[in-house]
Formats: C-alpha cells, sequence, structure tokens
C-alpha cells in the first residue's frame, strides 16, 4: 500500500493526508465526532468487490455507524431502490460549496458537519472537492473511504486493492453496534 | 456601416476668396452610419463597464473554489503556498488566484478564437476585398452580427466593417491579460467581472470569424436543411490518396480544395478534417469529410489513413508532426501559430518542396501561403500515397498479444489515465490471449497517449486500444449535418413567443470538446432525450460530431431523426467553434426580434431580459481547453447557465447559486418595483455534473425561468418531474420554489405535488415582470 497520488499529476503542496493505516481510525473519528456525514458519488454502483457493488457496502455501513448519507448525482435511486433512504441527494458541487459556509446548518439544520466521509466520486472530482475543503473549510475534518490515496483529505487510506479494501469497509462496519 | 481614415492635404491652391498654402485636414474617421437605431448605454464597453451587472450575478453566484494547485509559480517571488488561507508574496489568496486563473484561461480562448478571426479577416479582405458584402443568411437574416451590434453598437455591412469592430476585441483582451500581471486585481469577484467581460469579447471574435468566412467562403447560409455529410474513418475512400487536416482555421484547406478543383482531381483526393476545421471543409466542399472529434488523432494518424497531414491552428497535437511521420506521412504545417520547428518554405519553389517531402528528405515544411499549401498537398499526396500504400504505425495483434507479456503489472498507466482504464487488466488478458479488455477500451479512451508516456518498459498501449478496435474504427460511417450558421430572424419569431412564455421548454446548446467520461454515446443520448421532449437542441463542434456518431434502432443518426431547424425538436448543427457565437446570437435576438428590445450597444438590458425569460442552458459535456472557458465566460455574461461534465471540474471554480437562502432570489417586478422571490431559476450558472443522468436532470431545471407563463411553467415542471423520478427514483423535494400558483402544476401530477407543497408549507405568489436592473421599472415603489 502507498500513499502517492492514485492519479500521478494530484499532488498537493504542504499540507497532505494522513495516511489511515488501519480502519479503526475511521471508526474512532467518527465516533469522536459530533456531526459526521456521508457523501457517495456515482461510482457506488460502478465499483464492485466480491460479487457487490460498492453501495451495498454503503448502506450496510450506514445503517451500522448512522453516519447520515448525502448521495451525489442519480445515487439516490440507487440508494431508494436497494430500501436505504439517504438523508439528503444533491450534486457533489452543491454538498461541496455548502461544506465551504460555516453557516450552514447541515442536511437537518441543526449544525455544520464537523467531519465529512467521502468515497465513490470519480477521483478527480473528488481530489477537487477535497481541494476545496482543504482550503476554504480548514475547520473541517475531511477523510476519504476510497481505496485510492487522496492527498487533499485530512485523512486517506493509501492506495489498496479491491480485497483490502472490501475487508476494510467490513472492519468499520462491524465495529459499531449491530454491524456486521 | 463604414469607416476610413481620410488624409487631405493642400500644399497651395487659389480660390476666389484667397490663397491656401500648406494644410493638412486628418479625420480619423469619416462614418457613413444608416442603422437608425439609437446607441445604447454602453458601446465598446471597458474592462469595468459592465461591472455591476456582473456583480449582481457573481453575488448570487458566488464561487465555489477548488484549487487545481495549492501553490502559485507565476513571479520570482515564488513558489507561494496558498494552502488554506495563506497569502502569497505578493499578497493575493488562493481564492483571488483561482479566479485569476479562470481569468487566465478566459483570456487565453478568447486571444485564439480573435487572432483566429484576425487571420481570416486579413485572409478574406486580400482576396475579395474590404467591400465584399456581409450575408449570413440572405433576405432570411437582417440582424446579420447580434454579438457585434450589441456589444460595440456596430452593424457591419461589409468585411472592411469588421475591421473596427477586431481593434475593439484585440483591445480587451490585451487589457484583460494585464489584469493578470502580479500586483494588479486582488479582488477575486473582480477577476470574475474581467472574466466575464473577456468571455463576452471571445464571442464577439467568434462572430467576427464566422460571418466573415460564411459569407466570402459561401458556407450554407441559415439553412435548416444543410446537406448530411459523411462522418467517420469508415467513411473516407482510403482507395484515394488522403489528405488530413487538423485543427480549426479553414485557410489552409480551402488552398487545397481549389487546387484540387482547379486541376479537376477533387474527385481523386480526399480531403478530410478532424476537429472544427473539418466542419469548415465540409461548409465550404461537399465533397469534404469529418473523421471525428479532436481525440482521434493519434488514432488516425497511427492507423495509417493520413498520407499527407495539413496543420493548422488550436487543439493541434504538439507532437502530431512525429507520430505523423513515424507513419511515413509528410507534414505541412500552414500556420504561424503553430510552425512546428519546421523551415520555412513560404518562398521556395512548389516543385522542390514538393520534391524534399516525396524524396523523405525532410519529414516537414512550414509554408504560410495557402494557395501553395494546396499544391503542395495535394501533389505531395498524389505520389507519396502509392509509395507508403497506407502505411500504419500500429502493431498486430499476435504482437500485441507477445509485447503484453512485457507488462509489469504496475499500474502507471492506469494510474496516469484521466479516464482511469483498466489498462493493466487488459494487458494482462491480452498476454493471456483475449483481446476482447482492449477492444472495450476503444470507446472509453479519449486518445491522450498518457499510458505510453508513464509505461516503464515503453509499450505502445494507446496504440494496442486503437488496433483492437480496428474493426469498430473503419465500419464508423455516420452523418453529420454540415454547419448550417446563424439562426434565421424568421426563425426567431416563429419560436420567440413560446420559448419566452415557456411552452417550448429550453434551448439546450450541446457544444465543446471530446473530454469525455465515458465516451461519446452519452452526448448522443442527451441530445436524443431533449430533442424528443421538443427543447430546442443545438450542437457545435466536437460535440457535434458525437451526436452524429451514434444511430437509433431505425439505423438513423440523430441528423436524420430531427429536423436542423432552430424549432422545436429541432437538432440543428451551427458548425465549428467559432460558430459557437451563434447561439449566443439567437438569444440576443429572441430579445431583440421578438420582444423588441433595442440591441445597440445595450448589453445590460439584453443580458437581463435572456437571463430572466429566456430557458437556454449549455453543456460542454467535454470541455477541455482554455476556448471552452471563454465561451462559457461569454454565455454566463449573458445569463445562461453553463453545464460541464466530471472533467469540467478542472476549470476549479464553479459559480452555483443556493436554493436553501430565499434571500438570493428576489426580483424586481418592473410592473411595480416591488421585490418578488422568484425561487432559484436558474439555480446556478456554472456547474459540473458527474454523471449523465444529473445532466438530464439538472437542464430540465435549470431551464426554469421567473418569466414561465403558469403553462411554460406546467410544462417545464413536467419534464423536470418526470426525468428525476427516472434518474432519481423519486419526487423532487424543491418544487415548492418552483411552484408560483397552483396553476403552475401539470394536471397529472397535482396529488403528488401537493404533498410536497405541504409538507414545505409553501404559499402562492404572483409571476413579475423580472428584472435586475432598477432602472427597467416602469414605475417606482413610493
Amino acid at each position: 500500500m502507498s500513499c502517492e497520488p492514485w492519479q500521478c499529476a494530484e499532488i498537493a503542496a504542504t499540507k497532505k493526508a494522513n495516511p489511515i493505516n488501519k480502519p479503526e481510525i475511521v471508526v474512532a473519528m467518527i465516533k469522536k465526532a459530533s456531526r459526521p456525514l456521508l457523501i457517495v458519488g456515482s461510482y457506488a454502483t460502478e465499483r464492485w468487490m466480491e460479487g457487490k457493488p460498492l453501495i451495498e457496502y454503503l448502506i450496510d455501513f450506514a445503517n451500522a455507524s448512522k453516519v447520515p448519507v448525502v448521495a451525489t448525482a442519480h445515487m439516490v435511486g440507487e440508494f431508494l431502490k436497494r430500501g436505504y433512504e439517504p438523508a439528503g441527494f444533491m450534486s457533489a458541487m452543491d454538498i461541496g460549496n455548502r461544506l465551504v459556509d460555516p453557516e450552514w446548518q447541515g442536511i437537518d439544520g441543526k449544525g455544520h458537519p464537523d467531519l465529512v466521509l467521502i468515497i465513490g466520486l470519480p477521483y478527480y472530482m473528488e481530489a477537487l472537492i477535497l481541494s476545496g475543503l482543504k482550503h476554504f473549510a480548514p475547520d473541517l475534518k475531511t477523510m476519504t473511504l476510497d481505496n485510492l490515496y487522496h492527498p487533499h483529505a485530512s485523512w486517506s487510506f493509501p492506495n489498496a486493492t479491491l480485497e483490502e479494501w472490501a475487508a476494510n469497509l467490513k472492519v468499520m462496519t462491524s465495529k459499531f453496534e449491530g454491524g456486521q | 456601416m463604414t469607416s476610413k481614415n481620410v488624409h487631405v492635404k493642400i500644399d497651395e491652391m487659389k480660390t476666389s476668396t484667397g490663397l491656401i498654402k500648406n494644410l493638412e485636414v486628418s479625420i480619423g474617421k469619416l462614418v457613413n452610419d444608416n442603422w437608425t437605431e439609437p446607441m445604447g448605454p454602453t458601446p465598446k464597453p471597458s474592462l469595468s463597464t459592465l461591472r455591476d451587472w456582473d456583480l449582481k450575478l457573481l453575488n448570487r453566484y458566488k464561487p465555489f473554489y477548488m484549487p487545481d494547485c495549492d501553490l502559485c509559480c507565476l513571479c520570482t517571488f515564488g513558489k507561494c503556498d496558498l494552502t488554506a488561507g495563506k497569502r502569497g508574496a505578493c499578497g493575493l489568496n488562493i481564492g483571488a488566484q483561482s479566479s485569476r486563473i479562470v481569468l487566465i484561461a478566459c483570456c487565453i480562448g478568447a486571444a485564439t478564437h480573435t487572432a483566429h478571426a484576425r487571420h481570416m479577416l486579413h485572409y478574406l479582405i486580400d482576396k475579395y476585398g474590404s467591400r465584399f458584402p456581409l450575408d449570413v443568411g440572405g433576405l432570411n437574416i437582417k440582424v446579420e452580427a447580434p454579438v457585434t451590434r450589441l456589444v460595440t453598437g456596430i452593424k457591419p455591412e461589409t468585411l472592411g466593417d469588421l475591421d473596427e469592430v477586431l481593434e475593439y476585441a484585440e483591445e480587451q483582451i490585451t487589457q484583460a491579460v494585464a489584469v493578470a500581471h502580479t500586483g494588479q486585481e486582488g479582488n477575486n469577484l473582480d477577476f470574475e467581472s474581467k472574466a466575464f467581460h473577456v468571455g463576452m469579447v471571445d464571442h464577439v471574435g467568434m462572430e467576427v470569424g464566422d460571418i466573415a468566412q460564411i459569407s466570402a467562403l459561401d458556407f450554407p447560409k441559415a439553412d435548416p436543411e444543410a446537406p448530411l455529410i459523411s462522418l467517420g474513418i469508415g467513411s473516407v475512400d482510403t482507395s484515394k490518396p488522403v489528405i488530413m487536416c487538423i485543427g480549426h482555421n479553414v485557410v489552409p484547406s480551402v488552398g487545397i480544395i481549389d487546387y484540387a478543383k482547379d486541376k479537376k482531381l477533387d474527385d481523386k483526393i480526399e480531403v478530410v478534417g478532424l476537429c472544427c476545421t473539418a466542419f469548415d471543409i465540409t461548409r465550404y466542399h461537399n465533397r469534404g469529410r469529418i473523421v471525428g472529434p479532436i481525440s482521434w488523432q493519434l488514432r488516425f494518424v497511427r492507423g495509417g489513413f493520413a498520407d499527407v497531414v495539413v496543420l493548422d491552428e488550436q487543439c493541434v497535437r504538439t507532437d502530431i508532426s512525429d507520430e505523423a511521420t513515424k507513419a511515413r506521412a509528410p507534414v505541412i504545417a500552414a500556420s504561424e501559430k503553430n510552425c512546428m520547428g519546421f523551415k520555412n518554405r513560404t518562398n521556395d519553389p512548389a516543385d522542390e518542396i514538393v520534391a524534399d517531402l516525396v524524396s523523405g528528405k525532410v519529414p516537414g515544411v512550414l509554408i504560410l501561403d495557402p494557395e501553395k499549401v494546396g499544391e503542395v498537398a495535394v501533389r505531395v499526396a498524389q505520389k507519396v500515397a502509392p509509395i507508403r500504400k497506407k502505411f500504419k504505425n500500429l502493431p498486430e495483434i499476435e504482437e500485441i498479444k507477445k509485447l503484453a507479456k512485457t507488462c509489469r503489472q504496475c499500474d502507471m498507466c492506469r494510474r496516469s489515465c484521466p479516464q482511469d482504464l483498466k489498462i493493466p487488466q487488459a494487458l494482462k488478458a491480452a498476454a493471456e490471449g483475449s483481446m476482447a479488455e482492449l477492444t472495450d477500451l476503444y470507446e472509453y479512451c479519449i486518445g491522450c497517449g498518457r499510458c505510453e508516456e508513464a509505461c516503464p518498459v515503453k509499450l505502445m498501449v494507446h496504440s494496442f486500444i486503437v488496433k483492437a478496435g480496428e474493426r469498430q474504427m473503419i465500419e464508423e460511417t455516420n452523418l453529420c449535418r454540415c454547419g448550417r450558421g446563424a439562426v434565421q430572424d424568421v426563425e426567431i419569431r416563429n419560436v420567440g413567443s413560446p420559448i419566452v412564455l415557456g411552452e417550448i421548454p429550453g434551448i439546450l446548446a450541446v457544444v465543446g470538446c471530446s473530454n469525455y467520461p465515458k465516451g461519446g454515446k452519452d452526448v448522443y443520448d442527451i441530445c436524443r432525450e431533449f430533442a424528443n421532449r421538443r427543447y430546442i437542441v443545438a450542437v457545435s463542434g466536437c460535440s457535434a460530431m458525437s451526436a452524429g456518431s451514434y444511430k437509433n434502432a431505425e439505423g438513423k443518426t440523430l441528423y436524420e431523426e430531427f429536423s436542423g431547424g432552430f424549432e422545436a425538436g429541432g437538432v440543428l448543427n451551427v458548425g465549428s467553434c467559432v460558430a459557437n457565437s451563434h447561439i449566443a446570437g439567437a438569444a440576443i435576438k429572441v430579445a431583440n426580434i421578438f420582444a423588441k428590445r433595442n440591441l445597440r450597444g445595450n448589453y445590460e438590458e439584453i443580458a437581463d431580459y435572456i437571463y430572466n425569460r429566456l430557458g437556454a442552458v449549455g453543456l460542454a459535456w467535454g470541455a477541455y481547453s482554455q476556448k471552452a472557458a471563454a465561451i462559457a465566460a461569454g454565455f454566463w455574461r449573458l445569463g445562461v447557465p453553463v453545464l460541464v461534465g466530471p472533467h469540467g471540474a478542472k476549470y476549479r471554480r464553479m459559480l452555483l447559486g443556493r436554493e436553501d437562502k430565499p434571500e438570493d432570489w428576489e426580483v424586481y417586478d418592473a410592473r411595480t418595483g416591488n421585490k418578488v422571490n422568484v425561487g432559484p431559476a436558474p439555480e446556478h450558472l456554472f456547474q459540473t455534473v458527474e454523471t449523465p443522468q444529473e445532466a438530464m436532470v439538472a437542464i430540465a431545471k435549470l431551464c426554469i425561468r421567473p418569466n414561465d407563463t403558469w403553462k411554460g411553467r406546467s410544462i417545464k415542471l413536467s419534464h423536470y418531474v418526470d426525468l428525476h423520478k427516472r434518474h432519481y427514483g423519486c419526487m423532487p423535494q424543491d418544487l415548492h420554489l418552483f411552484v408560483r400558483t397552483m396553476a403552475d402544476v401539470p394536471m397529472t401530477m397535482k396529488e403528488e405535488f401537493t404533498k410536497i407543497l405541504e409538507a414545505k408549507n409553501w404559499k402562492e405568489t404572483v409571476i413579475p415582470d423580472p428584472t435586475l436592473l432598477p432602472r427597467m421599472i416602469r414605475k417606482m415603489k413610493e
């Protein structure tokens, strides 16, 4: 596993993501956060591990962790089709734009998120949104759950295989009450 | 309008009243202006003239920055790290720096179109004279240059009249570039305003370039039935010598076609084009062929189809001469902007140049005389074709399988691929004997060749993909509507009312380059969806080629299935990049011809009209270039929202509205002066969408405008809801922001709407006569 940007030219300057060396770090960060939020992009139905799409891992994770989900692009329909209702849905640009607004009170109107988990967008789009958050929401912790290293996040998994990714997602889910 | 410099000198003249000696009179300009429309408030606006208008938009659609680079390295104080609020040595922060980069991109784009127009104008005036009349649509078009008239207040009548228009554009671009120097502008919104300005100027430059060539080169003149043109590599008769022209400036291609016609060789030679030059070749010569979009340069050259490669300007791969040489195809560079390191042979005898290219003594030459380009290209193609016999620079299948075994599976090709294509897996499969995986990549590959640059064992990965997709490539035979140019005044009259009242649900302009996330089929699908829904669909450039590259169940391309008119359900190809100005022009003409708003130097009022009333949206699904940035900026200032596909996020700054902030959505009711909340219509000015499904929903929503009648709003909402339900699997949750009275609710959806409206505590409001400009209020509120 390596902490080099997955797309080679996506290089950060002086501030780059801390590596997530084990999935328990994610669990600890979520438990520590007051208002975590999970953003799920359109690759959730395109990336498959062990015969099932990423979105199914994420539904298990969201159900176990109770982290509210914002679905981007047309993913809301994919969640609904599988019996899971996300807390919100909007374009990836819109959720990024709201997160850099310190006045925004979150999807439920009860307060600005303090931890954002992001997964399943095209790599370059996710990198750009994380860059926007790094620069313009400096108090917000950002964490990518992809298996691709994202230097602009606060925390990122190193580049990993699909098998390792699936294992990490399952471990994270299992660490919450009711998770398996 | 005509204007001239006049200088009179009298050494000595005796008259009845006395003697005049050494009299000199100089008149800078003698204007013969027969345009009776009064001059508006902002002819030839300078950098800050329309700043207030820009700030109205920019305060509603605030920039959302996604810096592509944390550093600034534009001066020797740097590199400066601008991460998370740090300022650089010059004092600039990352927000302003991001807007500065946007401005620089727009300046490059505007300069490119305007320089193209300048070159075209010089060429045409030299050939046809400055008094050659402009004619872009015969009796069907009275407003021949809507963008030019609106911005500059000039009504051009001849090629010579365009000179002054370009002088204005050139000055503005120079001023705007200067803004980007270290220690000039420091505020992000002011950078943005200047990007809008240069975008507006870009449309002037494009319009000049296209109306000049339409008039003098006798391109189709606003013809909805412009002919259908062969499209695709499979449509090229490779038994003939093939001359491939790459770029955007048709002048050298005109030299080739004229020479071939003059020598009665035009049916013995294939003149094909790639990128926008292709469109303009076919607008000039109906035997021309369109090979495909910009991304196909490598595949066509390596595929060996071209016997001679002629390069003009813009979007040309800078290594294409090396590629052509490897395929034994001589190269002729034909633009001062793109000399490719070749020796300038413009003044050498054609016989010598032909001999040197045919013998291989030189791989390429620079020729800056289009007539000589024509002669040399045709003669060389005739002589080289039998020698090179379509020599390919592609490996054979068995060779690929063998070479694939040397792949280290290091992933560097995939990590360098903008599409994240699973190249290592495909190479592994090839090594094991299956080419299917490499073939699957053909449709999605954008032809950048970065995979080859990254490969540590120097595998020609792109060539492998092209070879694997070769059958598909040579079977590509489609049809594309020839670029028709402008929209007729009568077409505007026919659709003006239903567009402005919302009964034609919208105008969708699908434009720009081919940096698609998953091939060109998405462009076809989106165009077809909205044409079927009776939107007006305008296309141009590489997107117009992709739109024509697929067929329906009956085997018809989009251009055979739908009319080429500016009408509900029409799919009209305006032409090349510079023809994008006709789409802006059509919007302007709705305000002028249908609504009878004065055009002359009256930018703000016309933009206010378009923004509040005209349900138009642009989609650049594969935008990659600085020119695309400039084109978009021109639309932003006119109040037309633009969507880009996922790679468009790399423009690094979006202009996004906030539907959750009701205070952002107030307009004046021009009838009363009251402020009325009209909801987020349109919600965004510049937005990246992630998937074609998202694009379709966003397009339907972005066509909603404050001025819609209840009937029009009801039609627009029914499309929005229908697409939302189909692609998102549920009702939109923001309908309460778009329903003003219950009459807006589509008849068949009353129950579903009512539930949402009740849940959101919806309240009825009025339909205003909307404007953002206080001066447009007819009765000021006490």
